[in-house]
Order: C-alpha cells, then sequence, then structure tokens
C-alpha cells in the first residue's frame, strides 16, 4: 500500500500525517499541490492547516489547485481519500462531499482532545471499531461547525454517512459536549461511494501513547486492514472501544 | 549625498529620533561629516535600546552564559544555540512586543510570534513550540480601564492564536498574571523554540567578499516604520498615533519563508542569513557585514515593494515582516531562485558583500546612506545610568492581619485571574499540532517530544512581578528557582535560561536600580542552578500616564527529560493515592497573592530563598521520580498548600470516573489557618504516591535533609482540610465553578 499526502501551501498537518502512517509501516510521500498526478496511491490524505491562509475561505482556493484533478479522478476511482479538518474543508468546497464548515459557534478558535462516537463501521476508514465506541481525538479548528440543508443531513443520515459524532466522555451526543455548533454534532462524514472521509478531529495526532491518547491509529489501522495491508493491532483488541492510555 | 526631498537635520529633529545631542556628535565623529537624513534614521533605530541594549548592555553582561552545552553563546547570533546530545541541539529564546500590543493587541502580538519564529529558523533550526507570558491589568469589574484591559487580553490572545495556530506550530504552555501595574501597558512575551543537527547551524554573517546578498519573502512596505524606536520610549496618550509603527503580520507568509528557508539551508548554497525584524533591512545589513567583518552594498531599487514612491528613509526603516536578508555563496545563486520560486516568495538580488567595512545603501545606483557597519551595528554609547534603590516596602504585621472565612479565601484566590485555570485562553491555541505535546497546557511544565530527535524537553516560564516589585532581587532569583522547581516536578533537568527583562524608564534612578537588582537576582539563580543565560530580549520604557511596570523579569527554562518514563504531570492520578507534601507547612505571608487578592495589601517581606536547600530538593524530587515513585508532582506557589492541592485535583483532562477529591489531615501545626493554608515559603510540593511507597520516599527525602510527610489521601468529591481541630471542605464542583470557570465569565461580562 502506498499513500499520497498533498501539500498546499499552508498545510500544517502534513508532516504529522506522513509520520503517523509511515509508523504503521505505510510507504508515504508529499506530493506538492502544483503537481497534476497521485497515480500509483491506494490513499490520498488531505491534510490539515490553513492552505493558501485560508483567505476568502477555508478550502476555498486549494480547491482550484492543479492537484485536485487528479484527486477528483482518484476519489472517482473509488479509491480512498481522506481529508482531515482543512481537508475535510478542501474536500466540502471542491463538492466531493456535501455540505460546509462554518465559523464555530464561539467564534474562537478551539483546541481541545474531544471524545467522538463512532456511528457506522460499513466502510474502510473504520470498520475495525465497533458501532458506539467513543475514541478520544484532538480538535483544533476556527471554522469547523458543519453546515447543510435538511434534506442532505437526512440523508446522509438514512445512507449511514455520518460517521462520527461530537459526545461527551460518557458518549451521549449533548448540545453541551458540540465543541463548534455542528448541526446533529456532526464531526465526519463520508460520500455515498463510501470512500472519501472528512472528519475534523486530527487522528494522526493521537497515533502514540505518548500523546495522551492513541485513539487516531484505528482509522488508519482500518484503511490499512481495507485494502490488504496488514495492521498492527489485534483485530480482537480494535473491535473493543478504545480506552484512552497516556504516560501522565 | 541628501535628496532634495528629505528634511534639512535640525537639533529638534534629531531630538525627535530619539538621539542626544552627545550621540549626534559621536554619529559625526563616525561619519566624519553631518548624517543626511536617511542615515540619521538608520542610527536611530540601531542605537534604540531595542536594538542596542544601550542602557542595559553593562546590566547583561553580569549573566552566565557559558557551558559545557553551549553551542552558540547568548549575543553571538539571534539565539543561543544548546547541545541536548546524539548530535541534536535546540535552539530557543523569548521575546517583547510590549508597546505594539498596548497600542493594536492583536497585530502586536501577532507579530511578536512571527518575529521569535524567525529568530530561531534563522539559526537553522525547525521551530516546534512556543510558549507565552503574558500581563495585564485587572480584567474583573466595570471600570474603563477593566474594560480596556479586556479588549486587550482578547486582542493579545486572539493574535498570538491567529499567528501560531496558522503557521503550525504549537503554543503549549506560558503564564499570564493581571495587577493594576499593568494598565495600559501590558507585557507580551513570547517564546519560540526549535531543533537541529549541530552541523545545521546558520550564520548571521555576511562571510565571502563578492557573495551575492539576496532579499527574500514578503514586500517591503510603509509599515512598522521605525518601530524599535517606538518602542524604547514611554507609552503616552500620543502613542494611540504610533499606530502606524505596528506591523502587520501574514502567517501564511511566514509558513512558506519558513519551508523555502528550512528547504534553502539544506542545501550547500547559504554563507549566510539574517531575519529582518527589528529595524528590517537596515539592521540585517549592517549586523551581517560587522559579524563578518565585511561590508555589505545594496541597492533599495532592487528591493521588492508593495507601496510606490517609497524614500530610502522609509525602506530602510520598515520593520514589514516575513522577510529574510540571505548571504549566498557566489554559484550558487539558481538553487535560491529556484526554491523561492517554488514557494511563490518573491527574492531578488539586491546587493553584493565588499571588503570596505561599509554599509553602503544605494538608490538606483546613487549612494544615499554610507556608514561603517561595525561602528554602527555595535558600538552604540553604553551608558552607566543612575540607580537608587527604592524606599523598603511596608511589612506585613500578621497580629494585625484580622482573620477572614477561609472557605470563602481559597475561592476568591481560585477565581482570582491570575490563579484561576487559564482554558479559556490555551483552548485557542492549537497546542497538539506537530504530534508532540505530551503534557498539555496547565500543569507545572509543559512536556513535547521532539520526534525528529526523539527527546523529551520540558519548558517553563515563570515571573511574580508581585515578589519583583517588593524585592527585586529576591524576586528574579524566586524567578530563576520557581522556573527549575517546575521542571523538576515534570521529571526534567534544567538546560538553560532564555530571559525577557521588562521595566519602567531607565532614566529614573529607580527603575535602573530595579533592573540590576533583578539582573544581579537572575545571574545568582543561574549559578545556583548552573544554567546559562543562552539570550533574550530587554523592553524599557514600560510606563503609562499612571506610572512603571512592576519589574518583570520573565524567565523561560527548558529541561530534559532523560526516559520518558519520568515524564511526571502535576494532576492526581487515581483514588487512594497518598498526598505527600515535601519541605514542610511553611509560615511565610508577606507578598502573598493571599495578601493581596483577600486582603487588598501589596506589602512584603518577599519569602526567603536558600538556594543550596531548593537544589537538594530538586535533585532529591528527580531521583523519586527516575525511581516511579511519583505518580504527581506540583510546586507550591501562588496561593500555596490550598491553591496547590485544588488545582492538583482539578488539573486532570481526562478525569478518571472515580472523582480525584482529597482528605487533608494536617494536624496541630501552631500556624494561623490563613497562615498555613495560604504561605508562599519557597521549596515545596505536592506528590501523589502509591501508599505503599510512602514510608520510602519519607525516608529517601530525610537522607537528603529535606522534610516531606504525608498529609492526606486522594479521592471523594470534596477538598476535605482538617488542621488545628478546625476542618473545611468544598465540594469539587464549588471549587471548579471558581477555578477553571471565572476567566471566561470574565471575558464574557
Amino acid at each position: 500500500m502506498k499513500a499520497a499526502v498533498i501539500r498546499f501551501p499552508g498545510s500544517n498537518c502534513d508532516q504529522d500525517c506522513v509520520l503517523a502512517l509511515t509508523e504503521l509501516g505505510v510507504t508515504t510521500d508529499y506530493v506538492w499541490h502544483k503537481d497534476t498526478s497521485v497515480a500509483g496511491y491506494d490513499l490520498v490524505v488531505l491534510p490539515g492547516g490553513f492552505s493558501y491562509g485560508d483567505y476568502l475561505r477555508c478550502g476555498a482556493i486549494a480547491r482550484f489547485s492543479p492537484i485536485m484533478q487528479a484527486v477528483k479522478e482518484h476519489a472517482a476511482d473509488g479509491k480512498l481519500l481522506l481529508g482531515i479538518c482543512n481537508g475535510f474543508q478542501i474536500l466540502c468546497e471542491a463538492g466531493l462531499l456535501p455540505g460546509a464548515l462554518i465559523r464555530n459557534r464561539s467564534l474562537h478558535f478551539v483546541c481541545q482532545h474531544q471524545h467522538v462516537r463512532v456511528e457506522d463501521v460499513a466502510n474502510p476508514f473504520l470498520h475495525l471499531c465497533r458501532t458506539g465506541a467513543t475514541l478520544r481525538l484532538p480538535i483544533a479548528h476556527g471554522e469547523g461547525g458543519y453546515v447543510a440543508d435538511p434534506a442532505t443531513i437526512r440523508q446522509l443520515e438514512l445512507q449511514g454517512r455520518i460517521l462520527l459524532r461530537y459526545v461527551d466522555a460518557g458518549g451521549s451526543a449533548l448540545d453541551s459536549a458540540n465543541p463548534n455548533g455542528s448541526i446533529e454534532s456532526i464531526a465526519g462524514i463520508v460520500n455515498e461511494g463510501r470512500n472519501v472521509f472528512g472528519l475534523m478531529p486530527h487522528p494522526e495526532r493521537a497515533c502514540d501513547s505518548r500523546l495522551g491518547s492513541d485513539d487516531g491509529r484505528i482509522i488508519f489501522e482500518s484503511i490499512l486492514s481495507s485494502l490488504g495491508g496488514t495492521g498492527s493491532l489485534d483485530a480482537q483488541e480494535a473491535a473493543l472501544p478504545t480506552t484512552s492510555r497516556s504516560l501522565t | 549625498m541628501s535628496s532634495t526631498a528629505d528634511p534639512a537635520i535640525t537639533p529638534a529633529l534629531v531630538a525627535k529620533h530619539g538621539l542626544t545631542p552627545d550621540e549626534y556628535e559621536r554619529i559625526k565623529t563616525i561619519l566624519k561629516r553631518e548624517p543626511n537624513y536617511t542615515e540619521l534614521g538608520i542610527f536611530s533605530v540601531m542605537w534604540s535600546e531595542h536594538c542596542s541594549y544601550k542602557n542595559s548592555r553593562k546590566e547583561l553582561r553580569k549573566f552566565p552564559t557559558t557551558g559545557e552545552r553551549v553551542l552558540v553563546k547568548a549575543g553571538e547570533e539571534n539565539a543561543g544555540v544548546i547541545d541536548i546530545g546524539d548530535g541534536w541541539a535546540i535552539a530557543f529564546k523569548m521575546e517583547s512586543h510590549n508597546h505594539p500590543s498596548a497600542v493594536e493587541p492583536f497585530q502586536g502580538a501577532a507579530t511578536g510570534v512571527g518575529g521569535i519564529i524567525r529568530d530561531i529558523f534563522t539559526m537553522g533550526a525547525r521551530p516546534v513550540f512556543s510558549l507565552n507570558s503574558l500581563r495585564f491589568g485587572p480584567i474583573t469589574g466595570d471600570s474603563a480601564n477593566v474594560k480596556t484591559n479586556r479588549r486587550l487580553f482578547a486582542g493579545v490572545v486572539s493574535g498570538i492564536a491567529h499567528y501560531g495556530n496558522c503557521i503550525g506550530i504549537p503554543t503549549i504552555g506560558g503564564e499570564i498574571y493581571f495587577d493594576e501595574s499593568y494598565d495600559g501597558n501590558p507585557l507580551v512575551n513570547v517564546f519560540n523554540l526549535g531543533i537541529l543537527k549541530h552541523e545545521q547551524i546558520a550564520r548571521g554573517a555576511a562571510k565571502g567578499v563578492g557573495n551575492p546578498v539576496f532579499y527574500v519573502g514578503a514586500e517591503t512596505g510603509r509599515d512598522g516604520l521605525a518601530g524599535a524606536a517606538f518602542a524604547s520610549r514611554d507609552l503616552t496618550e500620543e502613542s494611540k498615533e504610533d499606530r502606524p509603527a505596528v506591523q502587520v503580520g501574514d502567517p501564511f507568509r511566514e509558513k512558506l519563508l519558513l519551508e523555502a528557508c528550512l528547504e534553502l539551508l539544506a542545501t550547500d548554497a547559504v554563507a549566510g542569513i539574517q531575519d529582518m525584524g527589528a529595524a528590517g533591512l537596515t539592521c540585517s545589513t549592517c549586523e551581517t557585514a560587522s559579524r563578518g567583518g565585511t561590508g555589505v552594498e545594496i541597492d533599495l531599487a532592487k528591493v521588492p515593494q508593495r507601496e510606490t514612491g517609497m524614500t530610502p528613509y522609509e525602506t530602510m526603516l520598515s520593520e514589514s515582516q516575513e522577510r529574510m536578508l540571505i548571504i549566498v555563496k557566489k554559484g550558487h545563486e539558481q538553487t535560491v531562485c529556484d526554491i523561492f520560486a517554488k514557494w511563490d516568495l518573491p527574492y531578488a538580488e539586491v546587493g553584493v558583500v565588499k571588503d570596505d567595512g561599509m554599509m553602503r545603501v544605494l538608490n538606483h545606483g546613487k549612494v544615499v546612506a554610507e556608514i561603517p557597519a561595525r561602528q554602527l551595528a555595535d558600538e552604540a554609547p553604553l551608558y552607566d545610568r543612575e540607580a537608587k534603590a527604592k524606599a523598603t516596602p511596608p511589612q506585613l504585621d500578621l497580629a494585625k492581619l484580622p482573620e477572614t472565612d477561609n472557605h470563602t479565601a481559597l475561592l476568591a484566590l481560585l477565581a482570582h485571574p491570575s490563579i484561576a485555570s487559564k482554558n479559556w485562553v490555551y483552548r485557542q491555541y492549537d497546542h497538539t499540532v506537530r504530534a508532540g505535546t505530551v503534557v498539555l497546557p496547565g500543569s507545572d511544565s509543559a512536556v513535547f517530544l521532539v520526534r525528529e530527535a526523539n527527546k523529551l524537553l520540558a519548558a517553563t516560564s515563570d515571573c511574580n512581578g508581585l515578589y519583583c516589585s517588593l524585592d527585586p532581587r529576591q524576586g528574579a532569583r524566586i524567578a530563576i528557582a520557581e522556573g527549575a522547581r517546575n521542571l523538576a516536578c515534570a521529571g526534567a533537568t534544567p538546560l538553560a535560561v532564555t530571559d525577557n527583562l521588562n521595566f519602567g524608564n531607565p532614566h529614573k534612578p529607580e527603575n535602573f536600580w530595579q533592573l540590576r537588582e533583578s539582573v544581579e537576582g537572575l545571574a545568582e539563580g543561574c549559578r545556583a542552578f548552573n544554567v546559562p543565560v543562552t539570550g533574550g530580549n530587554v523592553s524599557l520604557y514600560n510606563e503609562s500616564p499612571a506610572g512603571a511596570i512592576d519589574p518583570t523579569p520573565t524567565v523561560g527554562m527548558v529541561g530534559l527529560i532523560e526516559d520518558e518514563k519520568h515524564v511526571t504531570s502535576s494532576y492526581f492520578k487515581a483514588q487512594g493515592d497518598a498526598i505527600v507534601l515535601i519541605g514542610g507547612f511553611g509560615n511565610e505571608l508577606g507578598a502573598s497573592h493571599f495578601l493581596k487578592v483577600v486582603h487588598g495589601q501589596k506589602v512584603g517581606p518577599v519569602p526567603a530563598l536558600d538556594f543550596k536547600k531548593e537544589r537538594a530538593m530538586h535533585d532529591g524530587l528527580r531521583a523519586l521520580i527516575k525511581s516511579h515513585l511519583v505518580k504527581s508532582a506540583h510546586d507550591l506557589s501562588e496561593g500555596g498548600l490550598g491553591v496547590a492541592l485544588v488545582e492538583s485535583i482539578l488539573a486532570h483532562p481526562n478525569p478518571p470516573v472515580l472523582p480525584l477529591g482529597a482528605v487533608i489531615e494536617l494536624g496541630d501545626t501552631g500556624l494561623r489557618l490563613d497562615q498555613l493554608l495560604f504561605n508562599e515559603t519557597q521549596g515545596r510540593v505536592v506528590l501523589s504516591v502509591k501508599p505503599t511507597d510512602v514510608s520510602t520516599i519519607i525516608m529517601l527525602l530525610e537522607l537528603r535533609g529535606i522534610p516531606a510527610r504525608r498529609i492526606g489521601t486522594v479521592g471523594g468529591d470534596l477538598l476535605k482540610i482538617t488542621a488545628n481541630g478546625t476542618t473545611l471542605a468544598w465540594p469539587m464542583a464549588e471549587l471548579r465553578t471558581a477555578w477553571y470557570d471565572s476567566i471566561a465569565k470574565a471575558m464574557s461580562a
């Protein structure tokens, strides 16, 4: 399996994504935004950051990058595409996922460890999880409020395409546990083909137990295993709701 | 040589540039003629306190700056460099942006962050984390001052968040105090640390006569004109009119500049590199020439400009952000062009290294300024200012201090913004990017795993301005001791220190005395803990019409944790653990936050400090941590034992289901209850440990002559303290509301 992490000007989680994938044994390359091909890659990652300074609107300029035509073709071929944080915003701007991400309702940037609940596992990104499991993942964004029209939300719901919701430590999707005002506490969604996943939390920052949580690994492990690679997690262990382990 | 549009040089114009008649004479001696308008501007910024340290340099020489780990000494380059083993090194520094933040908090703070990050990657290091140390006037209440303070606080925090978050460098810790002395004169001290291999250290010297000089990064505009000179004056009502002296930052541009420069430095193309910070093109040109023992000639017509019709004076004095000067090895020009074109950044060959020692500035080939570089950069006049000790401050008379309700007093202390949780602040900072933050903000020290090097670093910033206002020498000594103590609590051994000296106008003898006392106190502390000063910053003229700030010599200290198993955080971990107090009950209530917050008194004496005992305690604590006997360690500082216990109870970022309250039995101590709970005697730490380890721990500490005793047990949903036959109890929810929510509450008022 080979992965590509796209580097837009202003991407700042590209190095973290490459590190997380490499440490799982995945051959991972940076692909420059001015390039025009992602041929040969099984997984393409649009990393977090402030592509093009997030000027105009988050992700609004990145979608015009030369590489994006190749990324769209990659997705149209049914190959896996993962957009994290700014990458999720770019996927929405590029029309690869429905809806949009708007300013947090607090009007402040918010960075914290956040519990999210796995809502659906019938997809390549979370199939090693159990439905209802909670993951504790870092979030860090100023524009993470997911919005879409009611018909779209209904469709996402019916098709099992809401993959992650913000919840409290007990797993309840209470409004008080919603860090940004997303509709239906939505933290991540998948496209109809179930091969394009966008999420606001940062799994790549939670792949090492020394950092307070390694709950993000299961997302990369799921991708790896769905592509026929071997994950380092025991499937039995992975299926359990994960508990955060920490050095401190 | 002067352009016809330039104003004539009059004594009034010289004075307006902040230069004294003596300094003007010295300029004439150096030039052997009268300066023109551009040259006058150049001297005024280079000889400002901000660039020349002319009022503080003699004092700064008192700092210890050498040590076996020092690879680049303080003052040699943009930042000092310290060896951390296995061929890896760190470059770190703290710098102030106080004046700009006072008139334009968002951009002032943002460009402060941008500036310190440039200082670090100029050294060839990849910046990996930031800290900040902030001071504001009070933010609770309704007065006009308070509203201004809230606006400044909110603006500074969003400015830091804006810049740091966008550039993708985590802001993982720091400290914030609120006090009347900072009304209208906030302090914004920002710290950055970068990682590099020994062989990657880059130098800011113009080496190699004939080498081309490149300008890279953002275009020059009229922003930040003579900001360094602005920062070297008192703040007045009219300072608002200096808003054009505040720069405007673009973190996106700096992110590109950072990546492009590191990519370029990894090639063999660079002979020297210098960022354009304070005094912009002026400073970078004459400093590189001075360090290289060479001359530099540039032509301003070749400098990328974002505005038309800029005069040489404006171009030389602009502090536009996100720019660098690079001395390129001849023959490698194309490498520079390719990399900067790839990153879509402006670049231009603007000059050449000469052998004549001159900084020569041309405009379309015509000389507009010509100054000996070394004399401009390094030979500003140095002053011995008059120092006069301040009158002894009022001292506490404990017998006359009325007893108050201690239940309420603890809640008042917890809710005071200086002590309350800073979550409202650090949740706005991206503190997890770069996937290395091991101990999150809110503990004694931030701990960061530098993945490139597989090294664990702990970092802290400390300074109690209240102590320093009452006794600047002792306050400075304690700032170092507290930094070292915070690192010891994290399981780290201190490596080195950066400092940011924030004081009032040095022409006032009492202010200068405070500066001198503080520097000597810091120097004593550095020697006691064997930590060299690697660099820092001096910010004088921190005066508003109401007077000078409390002296604030901020200390940024970095330590190394040898093994990941030694990483220790400040909060309790599990019910049933034993609570151990190291260092005794203490009894010094002078200069305490209890007196300030509950009794409205800023009175001495400042607590005593015995470096030998303090260091023995740190060594003892580290030995316990290395033996895996410590589950949490939290130092006692503002608010004493009472506040330290609450912080240990509440600070867990992911608390377990069973609550982490505490039952504390202090027995009959012979102290007043307020004195027992809130005194700030130094050298004390609260631990949580396995109950079965208590006797071992006490014995090991006693062997080193350090008093320790078990004072209670973790568990329950109360903090319950029994002492002198009285029991006090606070539900955790009540403590949490006071401590966790009070800054957010103040800011939503």
